[in-house]
């Protein structure tokens, strides 16, 4: 039942609130546990209820970094679920359903194991409410695949502890129905997908995040003080771990009346002198844009995360896309400095966003986060970091009274001397263009100048802290695939099927890597752009700044994620491509 | 800080008798009065001919966008709450594009004295009408006269939720210091309407017409009853134009409701992360 690449995948599916995503998460506990490195990948529709819902949890002794269109194992808990992925499953692989629901079967391969489990039955013996099936099908899975059971036990208690004994006994007794009814019935045909790895020392080195929580990781650790954010999905999640850990680490988080008080509110706190960030989507952020110029001209430090999905307007809410690109790079009147980053899987987003705070204290502007729904909202495993390392560095910034201070002096870095409100030291943060102590100004030379001030911190950026592209795969080959976001993943699982395919990560794209960009691109045979926009909207950013034109381009817009099977049958086709 | 020091280099360029020469001046005033300095107080305003007023005294201030003024504010507060922090906010500026901010400010009880001033319609863009354009006015952008019903500053300031609610007129300049004085005082939301005159472009809601037609609530008005204010709030017209404090209530602040806040303000306080290991475990 194992994929060539010794990746297991297990798809979890059923209506939306029957618990696939919490139970989908437990099974990624219980192989992380384990040791296996994990990989998820949730779909569902904009339903609070209804509709339906899919996870799918690969994992793997090697690092896993990709979801994969076919499936080891296939959780059921409707005929939906059994009639929308029976082809996903193949010779070999097994389905998980419930033996008295009277479900048509007729679509499943002769190869494929069919474990039938009284799952309704034996959620009931568990508790009177028929809310334990989920645990009975997971627990059922986990003796399957010789997951250990005990593990599965633990992580009812740390989930449903604060539900009571009643409940989380309930759990455990479905916990031990479903795993001896698979055990006995199909000893026959039992797994070991899922054994505790014998070599693995350290059992709890390895976190499961999603990019989501990562952010909000990264923010705390960042020693973030101020957060405004108004929900918006993909980005939710972000808040709510920010709302639950406020108190305790010592920041406050506000929701606000609209997006446009979000990043109002962040730019007032981070003027009055902490560090601060708001976070939404692109259609929140088309409300923030009057705002993101605002922080650029007062050259106050903000973060900006910006979950993106398929658009425009409302569009695909729950649904994936990377389609903000050219707004966040154009949007707002005329020029001012910023920075653009984008993370690629949930350990670049948590070093990313901690970065992202320091960079934008140092030149004292906007850095702007671009994730996508795939990257939010699915989970990996992450090594824990090393937390004795965290410094705090504001910048060029300062709390006591300075003589002769000039909040925006003229500087050869761009960057003047930063203050507060309350310290003693008079400025105007301006957003009319003003002179070094803020006081509006049209004058001609002081225009130039201070227009000149702020965009030369891009290019003291460029110097000091913009990174290249890291590259994986071959440092040389004939075919080279350009990308940025979430497709990472599926991209590093793909080369792995060819010799001569590299892969050009991008994660700054302003200030972009120019230099670095036109060296590689100009190597290349041949330049393959993948992104999720209609448009190719790095290809285009990649030409205007290198004059380097891609032109075959793999795009999705579909709001799905791009399996790595599809970027396989895509290089096939490419000439001169090798196994 | 004394009013020689509260000068800048600049001399303001509103109009001659424009009403913001006398809100500018009741500020500075209470200022002196009350030791207002760059250690203790901070402004903040939006954009119109008022938001010019960040260049005429020397506190240090955050001019920010038109109607976005009280989000800004509120951040400050967030970050600073030791701060008095002072909003200027016009009437177009805050009940245009600002309205939404407006009410859930008020709701929260943001700890802010926000002064508007109120001069009935758009000046800095010459002359259109606000949502606070008498019905029926003409101005550039209703020739015929506006169309609409104007809001009630005070009215809405009232239902919305805020906790001080005053009116002014600028030209009385040692009332509306008071007043100012008061706001500020106030724990929570103090919002003061300044009736002004625009002398360019208003030419019915003029000095004269603010002299002849208001009159100051007396003694015997009691301004802890809310539906006795809600109809203050909306008595407007010949000779029946209230001035002074309409409503009045304590009620706790939305910055009182953040435990860490309520002894150090944040930035005096370094980033907690003694248990960020605690945390990070609980995803493991």
């Amino acid at each position: 039942m194992e994929n060539d690449n010794n990746i297991v995948s297990i798809k979890i599916g059923g209506p939306a609130g029957t618990g696939v995503k919490s139970v989908g998460l437990m099974l990624a506990k219980i192989a992380a546990r384990s040791g296996y490195h994990i990989c998820d990948n949730t779909e569902y529709p904009s339903l609070i209820r209804g509709g339906h819902n899919i996870m799918q949890v690969n994992f793997s002794t090697e690092v896993v970094t990709a979801p994969s269109l076919k499936s080891d194992l296939l959780i059921a808990f409707d005929q939906l679920t059994i009639d929308l992925h029976s082809d996903e499953l193949h010779s070999g692989s097994g389905i998980v359903y419930d033996i008295d629901a009277n479900l048509d079967l007729s679509k499943i391969g002769d190869g494929v194991s069919r474990y039938g489990i009284p799952l309704k039955k034996l959620a009931l013996e568990a508790g009177e409410k028929n809310i334990f099936v989920n645990i009975v099908a997971l627990s059922a899975a986990t003796g399957l695949l010789g997951g250990n059971l005990e593990t599965f036990k633990k992580l009812i208690e740390e989930e449903y502890g604060d539900k009571g004994e009643e409940i989380v006994n309930a759990d455990k007794k479905a916990a031990d129905l479903g795993y001896s009814y698979a055990v006995e019935n199909y000893k026959d045909d039992l797994r070991d997908y899922m054994k505790v790895i014998d070599s693995f020392s350290s059992p709890i080195s390895y976190m499961i995040l999603s990019g989501n929580e990562a952010a909000a990781l990264g923010a705390i650790s960042a020693g973030m003080q101020f957060a405004a954010i108004y929900p918006m999905s993909p980005i939710n999640n972000v808040l709510h771990v920010l709302a639950a850990n406020q108190e305790k680490f010592g920041f406050v988080y506000k929701q606000p009346e609209d997006e446009i008080s979000a990043i109002n509110m962040a730019i007032g706190a981070s003027h009055a002198g902490v560090r601060s960030m708001t976070a939404t989507s692109g259609g929140g952020f088309c409300l923030m844009t009057e705002a993101y110029g605002l922080a650029g001209i007062t050259e106050v430090p903000l973060v900006i995360i910006d979950g993106m999905r398929g658009g425009p307007a409302t569009g695909l809410p729950t649904w994936s896309g990377q389609g903000d690109l050219q707004m966040v790079l154009h949007a707002h009147q005329d020029d001012f400095p910023r920075i653009v980053l984008a993370p690629g899987d949930v350990e670049e987003t948590y070093y990313m966003v901690k970065d992202a705070f320091h960079i934008a204290d140092k030149y004292q502007t906007t850095v702007m986060v671009l994730m996508d729904k795939n990257l939010c909202e699915n989970d990996r495993t992450m090594a824990f970091p090393d937390l004795s390392k965290i410094e705090i560095n504001r910048g060029k910034f300062t709390k006591e009274k300075i003589d002769d201070y000039f909040r925006y002096k003229y500087e050869d870095d761009g960057v003047s001397l930063r203050s507060i409100p309350g310290s003693g030291n008079f400025f105007i943060a301006n957003s009319d263009e003003h002179g070094e102590l803020g006081y509006s100004t049209e004058e001609i030379e002081e225009r130039n100048k201070m227009m000149g001030k702020r965009m030369q911190k891009l290019i003291t950026c460029e110097k000091e802290d913009m990174k290249d592209p890291v590259i994986y795969g071959p440092e040389n080959a004939d075919i080279t695939i350009v990308s940025w976001g979430s497709n990472k993943g599926s991209i590093v699982e793909a080369l792995k099927s060819f010799s001569n395919v590299n892969y050009v990560h991008v994660t700054w794209m302003n200030p972009l890597p120019v230099g670095f960009l036109t060296t590689i691109l100009s190597k290349a045979k041949h330049v393959i752009d993948i992104e999720c926009n209609y448009t190719g909207q790095l290809a285009d950013l990649i030409r205007e700044k290198t004059g380097i034109n891609i032109e075959d381009k793999y795009l999705k817009v579909d709001g799905r994620v791009i399996y790595p099977e599809e970027i396989v049958e895509k290089l096939n086709t490419v000439k001169g491509v090798k196994k | 800080m004394t009013l020689e020091e509260l000068k800048t280099p600049y001399d303001p360029n509103w109009c001659p008798g424009c009403g913001n020469f006398g809100i500018w001046t009741a500020e500075k005033n209470a200022a002196v009065k009350e030791g207002w300095d760059n250690t203790n107080t901070t402004t903040v305003a939006g954009i119109g001919c008022h938001g010019h007023i960040v260049n005429f005294i020397k506190l240090t201030s955050f001019e920010g966008l038109h109607g976005r003024a009280i989000p800004v504010a509120s951040g400050i507060k967030f970050a600073n709450n030791r701060l008095n922090v002072l909003v200027h906010v016009g009437d177009g500026d805050c009940f245009g594009e600002g309205g939404n901010h407006f009410i859930h400010a008020c709701r929260r009880n943001h700890d802010l004295t926000v002064i508007l001033h109120d001069n009935s319609l758009y000046a800095l863009t010459a002359g259109q009408t606000s949502p606070a354009t008498p019905k029926g006015m003409k101005t550039k952008s209703s020739p015929k006269g506006s169309t609409d019903d104007p809001v009630f500053p005070m009215a809405l300031a009232i239902t919305s939720g805020a906790t001080f609610v005053a009116r002014a007129y600028s030209g009385d300049v040692e009332q509306l210091t008071q007043l100012i004085i008061k706001a500020n005082k106030h724990k929570g939301f103090a919002f003061i309407d300044v009736l002004q005159p625009c002398v360019t472009f208003n030419k019915i809601c003029t000095s004269s017409f603010y002299k002849e037609n208001t009159y100051y609530l007396d003694e015997s008005y009691d301004p802890t009853d809310k539906q006795a204010a809600l109809l203050k709030a909306q008595e407007f017209g010949e000779k029946k134009i209230p001035l002074g404090i309409f409503y009045k209530e304590e009620r706790p602040t939305v910055e009182s409701a953040f435990p860490q806040i309520a002894q150090i303000p944040l930035i005096d306080q370094e980033p907690k992360l003694d248990s960020l290991t605690d945390l990070f475990k609980k995803y493991i």
